[in-house]
């Protein structure tokens, strides 16, 4: 850990964990080295939002992020290669509550969850806890096995690879 | 075609609880193979082997297509190795998300306590 700490100027880094939680359940949990009414600015104000929100690795960029971050309030991310045909992620707040609690809905589709974003903080730490609430187990095991939000054309693409190779295989 | 049997969780690991059947698996990832085949390499009866297969079917682990008189098994889509490979590119998505996030607070933090100074000042 000191060898870690001498070769990079940042603290170390907080670890992400993801864990299906039940049949209708995806929660993504992270520890942020700061307090909880920062990291929900971070949260809720688009200008900041657009910060973090498609980071180069992941190979789209964001085109617009429009965020009203009250009850009743829209959101709508579009991401793409080329602004002609952005996709788009949209959907409403349902709770906003100051430095501790956001949900969402996910509108782009029927089977999209209900998003709930907890921030706990301790010792000027804060838990970050992301529930995603499918409203079937057939929607999540769709998302799974299909799209995911930022490249579902790229994960398509792979479930074909995959159903290609399974049947193309030369029987014995 | 390849039939997307949708199990859960609790099917694939009763499926996967069987040593036999944790080695029928096994011999299919290397080659398609009859249940005539299996029943042999595996020395059992052909209806013993017909239950081992029926259960990792429904699990959808196994697919089988009859031509003929033959019934030929296959592995299937496989769904725990994608469950957890889906998982952990979503994982790696909101890792990536969440350090630039980090980013963000370190600034956010460094402005809040110049507006404090500024402000005790």
């Amino acid at each position: 850990m000191d060898a870690r700490r001498e070769s990079e100027p940042t603290p170390m880094k907080n670890r992400t964990t993801v864990e299906r939680k039940s049949e209708r359940e995806l929660v993504v949990t992270r520890t942020f080295n700061g307090p909880a009414r920062i990291v929900f600015e971070a949260w809720t104000k688009p200008e900041l939002l657009k910060r973090w929100w498609a980071p180069k690795s992941t190979g789209v960029s964001l085109l617009s992020c429009e965020a009203d971050v009250r009850v009743g309030g829209r959101y709508r991310f579009e991401f793409g290669h080329e602004a002609s045909k952005p996709m788009a992620f949209f959907g409403r707040y349902i709770e906003v509550t100051p430095h501790s609690r956001l949900v969402w809905t996910n509108d782009e589709s029927d089977d999209g969850p209900v998003t709930t974003v907890t921030f706990e903080e301790k010792g000027g730490k804060t838990l970050l806890v992301m529930h995603e609430l499918y409203p079937s187990k057939e929607a999540l095991d769709v998302a799974v096995a299909g799209t995911e939000g930022g490249m579902p054309e790229t994960f398509a693409q792979l479930d074909e690879l995959l159903v290609t190779l399974s049947t193309t295989r030369p029987r014995l | 075609m390849v039939q997307y049997v949708r199990t859960g969780f609790d099917a694939s690991f009763a499926a996967l609880s069987d040593a036999t059947r944790r080695g029928v698996l096994e011999q299919l990832g290397r080659a398609d193979a009859s249940i005539t085949d299996l029943a042999e390499k595996f020395r059992m009866t052909l209806t013993g082997m017909k239950k081992h297969v029926g259960v990792l079917e429904q699990a959808g682990l196994v697919t089988t297509e009859k031509i003929g008189r033959v019934r030929t098994c296959k592995l299937g889509l496989r769904r725990l190795e994608e469950e957890a490979a889906w998982i952990e590119r979503y994982r790696q998505r909101w890792d990536a998300r969440f350090d630039e996030l980090d980013k963000v607070v370190e600034e956010l933090k460094r402005k809040e306590k110049v507006d404090g100074r500024k402000k005790r000042e």
